[in-house]
């Protein structure tokens, strides 16, 4: 519904952006109260996306819900899968028991996400300020991360791979050796995004000062991921609230206090690095052995097991039909998506499907503290600044 | 942090409007009074011990089995002392809450959008309308009653009502799983 603006005038004009625009990274539809060039007031709006997943999601059991998971930030649909699947395993009690390759291979894949999820932010937000090479070479790099997915699970879009209790199957013959030559080739070529861009004049003017936003806001309006570390909040779930074998691993976590559009920048092209650091470790430690969790109250059987015993067939039946019976109870797990903080709230009443689910969007929230960045901008800053948020709309709307 | 040092200093000064505390899997849920929901909460945010600066999420959830309907749950996250804590209230289907929104602006389009899913209005928040559904739309997706498929007005849904007065929950229609 509209907001009513009160416009004076001989200076205000009211002008509405989208939802059908290219700049707006999806369906966003924004309403802008203009004084001149400079913004007075702006109200977005979003749910032009929405599907009701939340409402799916409690009517289907807890694995059928997986693959609904990589429709919400389809850029990262592996950190997602991630995301959710701890939450489950949280509810459900296991996730100490998840094999250590198993979650090797999930850090590796939420890892390499982030790296392909912060690629297409740098390509599309370089195109809409106007450099177009950035994003032909962004795309470079993101292909070899997509045949990579495409080795480990066949998909090049919405890859499920992660399941609750470990990964659907083992690393295929030759990821590896992709990932080395990977690990390798990125850093130098991140080197080139950072000459073409970080000391650019036209980039700098663009983005220096503009979509200002101070820690104090930033942290009151919920902000969450890289645009928080923009803004000088020394914060990340992998780090302070510790899931999975992030503990093991050794990164640091890039923090600029400046608040503006540039500051975000720089903290996602150090995420980048931070990240094909985490990969290099996760070349060298990680360990053979199961890839699933051995319990078959919630995972499936293995294929021969169930055509050759009676009893596990049954089970599976069950499973399958009634759900993995969850304990009654309620769990919130947070995980850090290249957006920010994708959480899952799940509230169980004992059955095989969740009572309620609830989907924490980073996208929503930092849509929501839009209004607060663009107040006393240009016009022309808006780009700049949603570029610079760097949202998904299957996550936002749900 | 620990839960025991949060549930302490929450006692010390709120031991009457508690009504119910939690711990599942290492999570504190504090359940409060309705009408001392506001105060709870700004007490949360303001207390120099404390300091949950900041709201991570906040939803509801629909019981339409029970006299109060709704529960709403808030979780808080401590950005210094790392900690978290859910805070879960109850209200009935027409009666508002207080909005947080003063104290953590990020509520703003949480509550809209709880509003916009299962019609529960909040008190004192400046631009409450729907946020995800079309504003010309009728009913509030997310309440159990609410079909899975279809508008709740176009029924082959009448037989919502079971005859001992239970509420029937939508199932998956290809999939029945009770």
């Amino acid at each position: 519904m509209n907001k009513t603006y009160e416009v004076d005038n001989t200076r205000e004009v009211i002008l509405n952006v989208g939802p059908q625009h290219p700049a707006t990274h999806g369906v966003l539809r924004y309403v802008l109260k203009l004084d001149g060039e400079r913004i007075v007031e702006s109200d977005p709006q979003v749910g032009f996306l929405h599907r009701g997943l939340e409402k799916l999601a409690e009517n289907m059991t807890y694995q059928q819900f997986n693959p609904y998971t990589d429709r919400l930030d389809y850029l990262a649909a592996m950190n997602n899968n991630f995301a959710y699947d701890i939450a489950v395993e949280k509810l459900l009690g296991i996730d100490k028991d998840i094999p250590p390759r198993a979650e090797y291979i999930r850090v590796i894949m939420a890892e390499l996400g982030r790296i392909a999820s912060h690629l297409v932010w740098l390509a599309t937000h370089a195109l809409d300020i106007g450099a177009m090479t950035v994003f032909l070479y962004c795309f470079r790099e993101r292909e070899y991360i997509l045949d990579m997915y495409e080795m480990a699970c066949g998909n090049r879009l919405t890859y499920n791979y992660i399941r609750i209790g470990g990964v659907a199957r083992d690393l295929p013959e030759g990821f590896m050796d992709k990932l080395k030559e990977f690990v390798k080739l990125f850093p130098p070529r991140l080197k080139e995004y950072h000459t073409l861009l970080s000391k650019n004049r036209i980039w700098l003017k663009r983005t220096k000062d503009v979509g200002y936003i101070s820690r104090e806001d930033a942290i009151n309006y919920g902000i969450a991921g890289p645009c928080t570390r923009g803004s000088g909040v020394d914060w990340d779930l992998r780090r302070d609230v510790p899931y999975s074998v992030y503990p093991e691993l050794d990164f640091e976590v890039p923090v600029y206090p400046e608040g503006d559009v540039y500051a975000r920048y720089l903290v996602r092209m150090d995420e980048m690095l931070q990240s094909n650091r985490i990969l290099e470790q996760c070349i060298e430690k990680i360990p053979d052995g199961p890839v699933m969790i051995d319990d078959s109250r919630y995972v499936w059987d293995a294929k021969e097991k169930l055509m050759t015993e009676n009893f596990s067939l049954m089970k599976h039946f069950v499973k399958v039909v009634k759900g993995i019976k969850a304990p009654p109870g309620e769990v919130y797990v947070g995980s850090e998506n290249p957006k920010g903080e994708l959480g899952f709230y799940i509230y169980s009443d004992g059955e095989g499907k969740p009572y309620r689910l609830k989907i924490r969007s980073p996208s929503f929230i930092n849509i929501s503290a839009m209004p607060k960045m663009l107040k006393g901008g240009y016009i022309a800053d808006v780009i700049s600044v949603i570029g610079s948020l760097d949202f998904v709309f299957g996550e936002c709307d749900r | 942090m620990s839960n025991d040092e949060i549930l302490g200093a929450i006692k010390a000064k709120f031991a009457n409007a508690i009504k119910e505390v939690n711990e599942f899997r290492g999570d504190l849920t504090v359940k409060v009074d309705k009408d001392s929901l506001h105060d709870f909460m700004k007490f949360l945010h303001d207390d120099s011990s404390l300091k949950f600066d900041y709201l991570v999420m906040m939803t509801a959830i629909d019981f339409p089995e029970k006299e109060e309907r709704f529960e709403l749950v808030y979780v808080l996250r401590s950005i210094d002392n790392k900690a978290m804590i859910s805070v879960k209230t109850s209200t009935k289907e027409d009666e508002p809450v207080d909005s947080v929104m003063d104290i953590w602006h990020s509520a703003n389009w949480d509550e809209r959008e709880t509003y916009d899913m299962y019609g529960i209005k909040f008190n004192n928040h400046p631009d409450l309308r729907r946020i995800l559904m079309p504003e010309d739309w009728t009913g509030y997706p997310l309440r159990k009653d609410y079909p899975l498929k279809g508008r709740p007005e176009d029924d082959t849904y009448l037989d919502k009502h079971l005859p001992n007065g239970q509420i029937k929950r939508p199932r998956h229609t290809r999939m029945p799983l009770s």
